[in-house]
């Protein structure tokens, strides 16, 4: 016999103020104010009088353990060894000391990390896992935000926006990116492919037929064998049947295409929070660098930095002008799927004889 | 022994350009780490993903893995990418497991601790670390099956426990709150482990419907993103009025300009309650203010939140999966978190719903999808919360409904209006 197995300790969710820098844990609870000296530099006042600047970078992320030490290398050099990671994956280092702000700065930019994310930038964007590690990606998700970063960059860096813009890129329909300004997210457009074989034995038959939102899915048999059948004309390729039963197989080199959704925004502010809205779809799943996704998105930014007030987040931009203008400032195609039809539609229909003219 | 590198074409021209390269990352681990394991599973990886690339398609396969005495935390990834034979086209990266850590609240670390990890991460795993994963979780992304109990051991010796996966009570967020924010109207670090902590039976062992998510943000800027996301969002704000430095108003006209003021505080405040005097000082009717934070986000220096400081409380949000998106609803306008019979009273509430949630959820059902099929009325009962005007946008507008417990229901209100 070995030695018998250690049970677990369940510490759960350790206690942030041991790793936490000393001017945040003085201040803890204690701030006055903040103003942004410049793009990527927060300074923060405490009602003690005590200051302290943030300095946001870049980051891929997924972090390789050499390029981690690297970080841990300069929050050493400049940060008293604290950093801190934010929502939206930026890195975030803390000086107490203002003249080590430029120091630390150029150091990063040396390193390769552009500084910025801060105010009315576009900032990270916020994405799933991809084919890096995912088990039901219909595209990548690292790989569309870095190539889709290298391509805003411009805007990281300065915050010359309206409003913040934050980006989201989802890599199945379950949309685990979560609501943005702008999401990019995967959109199926044909029905899952059955392997029948294999049906009987990798799937939970009747948890994969609950799954369905629209009840396409039902029991059948085939060959002899006990498998699902899918009506493919209330289908509605949403790819839900997928993860329970691997051999519903819903990804498609050609026919799972990216959407890009306008409009979500989750902050309180001004206007309740919004879910994001449907604008353009048909977009080929185009790896390495997604050059037509790129070109969506820098169009719907340009003609939001170009129309919209000051404060205005891009869905406020859109219910102010109005859809009609906002399809024809970004040129972008309006078909009948941009008409909902899901539980609740009518509520997304014009019920009024408001008409911009 | 030198490798034999995949060639990777496709995901190489992820390499170049101003935004840090995450391939770039797993090329170092294969050409730059002195351990040759690491470099043959970085070199694997990257072998796989070039695949996935050149085909548009995932080639991971989930499984059942979990570490003694837990049945969750643990994502299994086993390549599909086989040769004709069954052997692993890329066998050193065949297991490819993430395992879940829970951060500590506000992602704040010493590089000492990130040290730690890492050393650890180099021992056992891929050396991909992710930080941090949507729902909040610390990702050790990439080892094999044999390697998930020693690291897990090892984490775990020093603090580190493993998320939730599955259908459980998951990993939990926070924002930077009153670490480093003026916004700040909650201890949130403090809430985020008082509630993750009390649900650790529920996170380490899936038994419930479906996922259970708490995310809490210290004001209604909500940059957890709670009422989209989090089954229970916890949400700062405050009661009284809202704090208003007269003098720094004035210097705020006066650097701005009036039209900017009333262009953008005035008239962006979404129920008029603000107005700009003839002096250039600020009127404020803190009765219809709704706490939505854009007047304090644009003048941080003149206007701050009240005094009188807690949580508003939203059940039910969630993404897309099944019945499409919801946004968490108010369950609870107010409460005040200062002493411990407050944080009990909060811990319970959410034993109450995680309860009510795991008794009538239908399996695969989230909370707000719950609620929706059910009836917030009946939800409310059922956890034994009063209803609330604050918890609707409006009262119903169709007559299709029965209402012959009218008198007993008006007569309830009555009472606990007298009750205050």
């Amino acid at each position: 016999m070995s030695d018998a197995p250690v049970m677990p300790i369940e510490s759960g969710t350790p206690d942030s103020f041991q790793y936490m820098h000393p001017t945040l844990r003085k201040n803890y609870g204690q701030w006055a104010y903040h103003d942004r000296p410049r793009p990527g530099v927060l300074h923060h006042v405490s009602k003690f009088g005590d200051e302290i600047w943030t300095v946001k970078s870049a980051s891929p992320r997924q972090l390789d353990i050499i390029t981690l030490r690297e970080i841990c290398d300069i929050a050493d050099e400049f940060c008293k060894g604290y950093l801190r990671f934010t929502m939206r994956g930026n890195i975030e280092y803390m000086v107490t000391d203002e003249s080590l702000l430029e120091p630390l700065i150029k150091r990063l930019n040396d390193a390769g990390y552009p500084i910025g994310g801060t105010g009315n930038s576009v900032t990270m964007i916020s994405h799933t896992q991809g084919w890096l590690h995912c088990d039901i990606p219909g595209t990548d998700a690292s790989g569309v935000v870095k190539s889709l970063m290298d391509e805003l960059i411009d805007e990281f860096v300065v915050e010359e926006m309206p409003n913040r813009v934050h980006i989201t890129t989802s890599c199945c329909q379950i949309n685990c990116g979560g609501q943005g300004d702008i999401a990019i997210n995967i959109q199926h457009t044909k029905p899952p492919k059955i392997n029948h074989d294999l049906v009987g034995n990798a799937c939970e038959r009747p948890s994969v037929v609950a799954r369905c939102p629209v009840a396409a899915i039902r029991p059948a048999v085939v060959n002899g064998k006990p498998t699902l059948e899918v009506d493919e004309k209330k289908c509605i390729c949403c790819g839900a049947c997928f993860p329970p039963c691997p051999p519903m197989q819903i990804n498609d080199p050609e026919h799972s295409k990216l959407a890009v959704w306008v409009g979500g925004k989750h902050s309180n502010a001004r206007s309740k929070p919004m879910f994001h809205k449907l604008v353009a779809a048909g977009l080929p799943n185009n790896a390495p660098r997604w050059p037509e996704v790129a070109e969506v998105v820098k169009k719907i930014l340009q003609a939001y930095k170009e129309n919209a007030n000051d404060y205005e987040r891009m869905g406020e931009w859109v219910e102010r002008i109005g859809w009609q203008r906002f399809f024809d400032l970004t040129g972008l195609p309006f078909t009948k799927y941009h008409i909902d039809n899901w539980r609740g539609s009518r509520n997304s229909l014009n019920q009024s004889a408001h008409i911009r003219f | 022994m030198a490798i034999d590198k995949h060639d990777t074409p496709m995901i190489d021209q992820l390499v170049p350009g101003p935004w840090p390269s995450f391939i770039k990352g797993i090329q170092r681990l294969r050409d730059e780490h002195p351990s040759e394991r690491i470099n043959g599973m970085a070199n694997d990886l990257l072998g796989q993903l070039e695949t996935s690339y050149e085909t548009r398609k995932g080639y991971w396969k989930g499984g059942t893995i979990s570490i003694f005495g837990y049945g969750g935390g643990i994502i299994p990834r086993f390549t599909e990418l086989k040769n004709e034979d069954g052997e692993s086209r890329f066998p050193e990266a065949q297991e490819f497991h993430t395992m879940r850590i829970q951060p500590p609240g506000g992602f704040h670390y010493t590089t000492d601790v990130l040290r730690t990890i890492i050393d650890l991460d180099e021992k056992y795993g891929s050396g991909m670390i992710c930080m941090h994963g949507q729902t909040g979780n610390l990702m050790l992304v990439g080892m094999d099956s044999d390697a998930i109990q020693p690291l897990f051991d090892e984490m775990n010796a020093i603090g580190w426990d493993l998320g939730g996966a599955g259908p459980c009570v998951r990993t939990g967020m926070s924002c930077v709150g009153a670490a480093r924010c003026e916004h700040s109207n909650a201890d949130e670090m403090k809430i985020n482990r008082v509630l993750l902590n009390n649900f650790q039976d529920d996170m380490h062992r899936p038994a419930l419907p479906y996922k259970f998510k708490f995310k809490v943000s210290g004001c209604a800027n909500d940059c957890t993103n709670s009422i989209q996301r989090a089954d229970m969002a916890i949400i700062g704000t405050w009661r009284d009025d809202m704090k208003v430095d007269q003098d720094e108003v004035k210097a705020y006209v006066e650097k701005k300009g009036r039209k900017y003021v009333i262009d953008n505080v005035i008239s962006r405040c979404p129920t008029n309650s603000l107005s700009l005097n003839d002096d250039d000082t600020l009127e404020v009717n803190n009765k219809d203010c709704v706490r939505c934070m854009h007047c304090i986000n644009v003048m941080t220096k003149a206007l701050s939140a009240g005094d009188d400081k807690g949580v508003t409380i939203l059940i039910g949000g969630k993404r897309t999966l099944k019945i499409g998106d919801l946004f968490g609803t108010v369950l609870i306008p107010f409460m005040r978190l200062d002493t411990d019979e407050d944080y009990e009273k909060l811990v319970e509430l959410a034993e109450e719903c995680i309860d009510f949630f795991a008794e009538n959820a239908l399996e695969h059902e989230r909370t707000g999808e719950m609620i929706e099929r059910i009836g917030l009325a009946n939800f409310l009962e059922g956890i034994g919360v009063e209803i609330d005007p604050h918890m609707i946008n409006h009262p119903r507008t169709s007559s299709y409904v029965r209402m012959d417990g009218w008198d007993e229901e008006a007569a309830k209100w009555k009472e606990s209006k007298a009750a205050g």
